[in-house]
């Protein structure tokens, strides 16, 4: 919402300046999104006479000038201008003055061998206008003001505010609204209401509304014999300081009666409507050409003006292209209605249309201001384009019953935290259109007040005052206020009004006894996991969760897909981390990074729910090329289920517990190398991680040229240790020695390692605290088919050292159970 | 001189003669064998007088010792000569690189998240967190923005073909505010209704069909929400006051509370924090009035809306409280002097690099929430 300080004199009698001003609207809430005067830019252009001109000795298109600014000594100017002559007055830009029409600085220059000092310029070049066939020039009567500012001269000096409005406050959409919330703030008094006495004669025009759920009234004068033209400059100053650009009068009087008081208005060209208006329910398909020369096709839930020919306006929020008055236009209809906000707000959200009416219906206006907005709006044609007025035909009823609150003045401390007099809380009120009934001054208790409930009472004063005898308010909301529902809007009426920075900060009680963990379990395993990734040289980075449908497919697809994207790529809810990680390696890649290790802690979005997730992909050079071990090496899937197996035991996953499994039953798609890659679970259901080498088809069709590795973290599965309290299980080191063995076998190729490594330590679960594969050997020596494994097995003896029969025993036990998988002790 | 001190003289010279450990062994076998000189001499004592005995005994003696003492002490000295020699050969070049182990590093969004977490814990605030694909009802009707609200349209909603149990469609969340309501719900419903105190902050992700230098379809927030007996506008203020001086560890910051309008709080107000410029940037703190000092908007807030304690089945004659709702990236930005906000979802390492924080910078009261 966009005024001039003039506008907003013309409401608030005022001596405060426009800073004050600008900073009181910032303080209510009503925030100062920028602040403009139109004259800084002008203020050292002066009022200046021609003294003499004649022609320029080298140029005939050129004449010499002798400018009187008000200077001790007249500047000589040298001026292309066809219209520069003796005795005429202009505006003229001394050196040094910056022009802003033409974006450069006037120095002292020869032109054509003659010096020039300064400028007499145009309204183009002053950028008051598109006018560049001369310099201005000024009436006689400026004569004596030569010497003074131009901006001054011309009454430029008016600053511009821009003020941003929330919207629940409709009533500030115009600049009287903005007037009486200064006025309750200090800043000046609100002049009273001029709305003329309008001599009216003939019947007002046949209207009515057949629609009383969408639009509760409309009222209308018709004003016939009027001249439609320019509207005058007052006026298009106005307009053009909200932005609005100028039409003609007739238009011009509409919008300024909606900016200067909220009310929206349309006028009709009375002659190019058939029969009587009407507003009434849109026919479904009915089509309107709206004045922005599109058309729209309504439903039933929409408003529209028609009249017989068909329908016209887009009830509240568009005119009809074809029934707007003009220059032609002799006889106007005058339309002063009251739209439904919330229907309103259904027909422009499916519409997709918005329109300074809509805005305003949509947030209420002022349903008891129809006759005023009527009344002013037509004073303003009889006034500017001449005419007799008829009568107004009021047709329906506006929703004008006015809400009353029951408040009680200590409401304002306990909520607003700020103790303002009942004395002063009652004028803020009073100022800002409430009324206020107060028992206390001889005015009858309201009735909800002997009901209150002493608990809420109670509740509300925290043992203020005694509730007894609290005076309980009966507050009338006054009609452009449609935002006050209750007390807690009360109260901010108040705090708003008396200033927030009032308010004394009030610590918040501290709670009594030892400090709480405020961490949930999940969010510490994340935050413990996130960090251990950082520690073993992952770089976390923030991928969007909305990815290409491209990228979803080999992860599943997605289930989620916006039905309103921002673009293709930023589509679907992503099904897996990778896709986002392995982009963001692409980049990084193109970008000459040689070692890429991402990692993201995000979510996953599956069909039922989010799913937290640890996704991670390593590429480019393991370890980059180097003195000590010569080339380069590449990332493989045991360097994933490294990186997954820390990052899950730092999450708090029991890591001895784990399993090797493959992909079956994972319900995860087919984004890894089908032999180099895996899972891991706690039993066959529980999948805690995937990993593996992505697949190569995959890793291309996204763009990362180099092969990548890379692995997900369900952190949602991870069983979360109970935490029981501090004491740890009671321990000893062990007293004896531990023992280690070595066992080689010869087994067949396809044999899982892991399964080798299984059926040793169950040989003796209690006594073999660890099984762990040293080495992997194939080659003829072991024959066709066949590896061997070596396996070192530590033994921790608790009750006795071991002894050679014991060991003896234990070997065999070991090699009985490698048997069973069919290995073979190696000789 | 005795001949024994001739002997014993002897071989000390060539002990100190001898030119490696061979040489040390003939001497040793020379003068200490079975055979040996000294040993040989030593056997003729059992053949003499006492008187003799008591005179050679000790002198035969002391050369023997003499000369083993030698022995061992020229031993020591060419094994400590050869393993100077041998370590000389072993030399290395140090000012060749050693073997280097990546460089991890936390994003600043989580870094801050971390210090969030940390400031409010010292408030008694927990972390809460909800569902990002939310319904219509959490998201905006439940905090008293009905649909045909004109706030909505500022929302930029991301919405699903997928609707919800009351045919409504499935959306993004444009807010942190959506968990407020599950929270109070959740609490409602734990305390059949009668309610209980409620301190809480809820950092993440979220979104908004909004795409520009300083905009970003998806963003973090953080909102914080106090639900208790007694609970006003001071409180809001001191609170907000804290975590903003806490968050950028300086005591100088002004903060400037601006009456505005949230639908689902009553009264509500925007906050603006104090900057100046310090070394040519802008830092938050300082003077504000002072040149090229000025005020920004960091964050929204206000008194929890009645509407909305009683939407969620808590009597808000009862209870009430406040809320308040800030960007996280932009504190990131303010706090570590990013300007680049589009540079937080681009995941370019060399940026990781510069702006991310170790893995062991976790914020800590004791160590400055600040890394």
């Amino acid at each position: 919402m966009k005024f001039s300080l003039s506008w907003l004199k013309a409401h608030l009698d005022t001596d405060a300046s426009a800073t004050e001003i600008a900073e009181k609207l910032t303080s209510i809430g009503l925030e100062i999104e920028g602040m403009e005067n139109p004259a800084d830019a002008l203020r050292p252009f002066r009022v200046a006479k021609v003294i003499e001109a004649g022609p320029h000795p080298n140029a005939d298109k050129l004449q010499l000038l002798k400018v009187d600014d008000g200077a001790a000594e007249p500047w000589q100017v040298v001026c292309g201008a066809p219209n520069a002559k003796a005795g005429m007055i202009g505006v003229f830009g001394p050196p040094g003055t910056y022009i802003p029409g033409s974006d450069f600085t006037l120095k002292p220059a020869k032109i054509r061998d003659v010096e020039s000092f300064g400028m007499m310029c145009s309204y183009r070049e002053l950028e008051l206008g598109d006018d560049h066939d001369g310099i201005i020039e000024l009436p006689e009567s400026a004569a004596a003001k030569v010497g003074t500012s131009y901006a001054d001269y011309a009454e430029l000096d008016d600053p511009v505010f821009d003020v941003s409005i929330t919207p629940n406050r409709q009533d500030c959409m115009g600049v009287r609204g903005i007037a009486r919330d200064l006025a309750a703030a200090g800043m000046g008094k609100l002049r009273p209401l001029d709305v003329a006495d309008i001599a009216r004669s003939g019947s007002g025009p046949d209207v009515r509304t057949e629609n009383p759920e969408g639009c509760p009234a409309f009222y209308a004068c018709t004003v016939k014999g009027v001249s439609n033209g320019a509207s005058p400059d007052w006026m298009q100053a106005r307009l053009k300081s909200a932005g609005q650009k100028p039409i003609n009068t007739l238009v011009d009087i509409t919008n300024y009666v909606m900016l200067d008081h909220g009310r929206p208005l349309h006028v009709y060209d009375a002659n190019k409507l058939a029969g009587g208006l009407v507003a009434r329910k849109a026919k479904p398909g009915e089509t309107v050409v709206a004045l922005n020369d599109n058309e729209y096709t309504l439903d039933e839930t929409m408003t529209v003006i028609a009249d017989d020919n068909g329908a016209h306006d887009i009830g509240g929020i568009m005119g009809g292209a074809n029934t707007g008055s003009d220059e032609a236009t002799t006889e106007v209809l005058i339309e002063c209605a009251y739209f439904t906000p919330e229907n309103i707000a259904k027909t422009g959200q499916k519409l997709m249309l918005t329109s300074d009416a809509r805005q305003r219906f949509e947030r209420g206006v002022d349903p008891a201001f129809l006759d005023d907005g009527l009344e002013l709006a037509t004073a303003l044609v009889l006034e500017l384009c001449g005419g007799t007025a008829s009568e107004i035909t009021r047709a329906g009823t506006p929703p004008t019953e006015q809400r009353t609150i029951s408040y009680d003045p200590a409401q304002c401390l306990a909520l607003g935290g700020l103790d303002v007099a009942p004395d002063r809380q009652k004028a803020i009120l009073e100022a800002l259109g409430f009324e206020v009934l107060c028992p206390r001054e001889g005015g009858d208790p309201s009735p909800d007040c002997a009901t209150t409930d002493e608990r809420e009472v109670d509740s509300r004063l925290r043992g203020k005052t005694d509730s007894a005898t609290v005076p309980c308010w009966t507050i009338t909301v006054p009609t452009w206020r449609r935002d006050i529902a209750g007390w807690q809007d009360i109260v901010e009426e108040i705090v708003r009004i008396e200033g927030l920075d009032n308010i004394p900060s009030t610590p918040l009680a501290r709670k009594p006894g030892v400090a709480k963990p405020t961490a949930s379990p999940e969010q510490l395993a994340e935050r413990k996991a996130r960090r251990a990734a950082a520690a073993r040289g992952l770089n976390e980075v923030v991928n969007w969760s909305f990815i290409s449908e491209k990228e979803a497919a080999p992860f599943g697809g997605g289930t989620w897909s916006l039905a309103n994207p921002i673009s293709e790529d930023l589509k679907v809810m992503r099904p897996s981390m990778l896709p986002g990680l392995i982009a963001a390696a692409k980049r990084n890649s193109a970008r000459g990074a040689a070692s890429i290790r991402l990692f993201e802690v995000g979510r996953r979005y599956l069909e039922s729910t989010e799913h937290p997730t640890i996704g991670l992909v390593l590429t480019g050079e393991k370890i980059a090329r180097n003195w000590q071990g010569g080339a380069a090496s590449k990332y493989d899937a045991y360097d994933a289920k490294a990186e997954v197996l820390a990052i899950l035991e730092a999450a708090g996953a029991p890591a001895d517990k784990l399993m090797d499994f493959g992909f079956d039953d994972s319900g995860l798609g087919n984004a890894y190398h089908p032999g180099q890659s895996g899972t891991l679970r706690l039993g066959p259901k529980k999948i805690l991680a995937a990993y593996g080498a992505l697949h190569p088809s995959v890793t291309r069709a996204l763009g990362l040229k180099s092969a990548a590795v890379g692995a997900e973290i369900f952190l949602d599965a991870i069983p979360l240790k109970k935490k029981a309290g501090h004491m740890r299980d009671a321990f000893a080191p062990p007293a004896l020695q531990a023992v280690n063995r070595d066992f080689a076998f010869i087994v067949d190729a396809d044999l899982p390692a892991g399964e080798l490594v299984r059926a040793v330590k169950g040989a003796d679960k209690k006594l073999i605290t660890d099984a762990r594969i040293f080495d992997l050997f194939e080659g003829p020596s072991v024959g066709e088919g066949k590896k061997s494994l070596a396996i070192e097995v530590t033994l921790q003896p608790t009750e006795a050292t071991l002894t050679e029969e014991d060991l003896k025993a234990l070997s065999d036990k070991v090699v009985a159970n490698a048997a069973k998988l069919g290995a073979e002790l190696r000789g | 001189m005795s001949d024994i001190e001739a002997i014993r003289d002897k071989y000390l010279e060539q002990i100190d003669a001898a030119a490696d450990g061979d040489a040390l062994e003939a001497i040793r076998l020379a003068a200490l064998g079975k055979k040996g000189e000294i040993s040989l001499l030593l056997k003729t004592l059992g053949q003499m007088t006492p008187e003799e005995r008591q005179e050679q005994g000790p002198k035969i003696n002391g050369a023997r010792q003499a000369v083993a003492d030698a022995l061992t002490s020229r031993k020591e000295t060419m094994e400590t000569a050869a393993l100077d020699a041998k370590l000389a050969t072993e030399k290395l070049d140090l000012t060749l690189p050693a073997p280097v182990a990546p460089k991890g590093s936390i994003h600043p969004v989580s870094q801050v998240m971390d210090e969030l977490a940390e400031i409010f814990a010292d408030l008694g605030f927990s972390v809460a967190t909800g569902p990002e694909i939310e319904d219509d009802w959490h998201n905006f009707t439940a905090l008293n923005i009905p649909d045909t609200h004109p706030a909505r349209a500022m929302h930029d909603t991301f919405y699903f073909p997928q609707t919800d149990d009351s045919g409504m469609p499935k959306l993004l969340r444009t807010h942190t505010s959506p968990v407020q309501i599950r929270t109070m719900m959740d609490v409602a419903r734990q305390t059949q209704g009668a309610g209980e105190p409620i301190y809480i902050i809820v950092p993440g992700r979220t979104y908004r069909s909004d795409s520009d230098a300083t905009h970003t379809p998806m963003f973090h927030q953080v909102e914080g929400l106090v639900i208790d007996k007694g609970i006003h506008m001071g409180h809001l203020k001191w609170t907000l006051e804290t975590f903003v001086r806490a968050f950028f560890e300086r005591d100088d910051i002004e903060l400037r509370l601006r009456p505005s309008y949230f639908p689902f709080t009553e009264p509500s107000a925007e906050v603006d924090v104090g900057f100046s410029v310090e070394q040519g940037r802008r830092i938050i703190g300082g003077d504000p009035r002072g040149d090229n000092g000025g005020w920004m908007e960091i964050l929204g807030s206000g008194m929890v809306h009645p509407n909305v304690i009683r939407n969620c089945g808590l009597d808000p004659d009862v209870w009430q409280g406040f809320a308040f709702g800030c960007g996280i990236d932009r504190l990131a930005m303010l706090k570590y002097g990013m300007d680049d906000l589009r540079a937080f979802f681009d995941g370019d390492l060399r940026w990781a690099d510069h702006y991310g924080f170790g893995a062991l910078d976790v914020p800590t009261l004791s160590g400055g929430v600040g890394a």
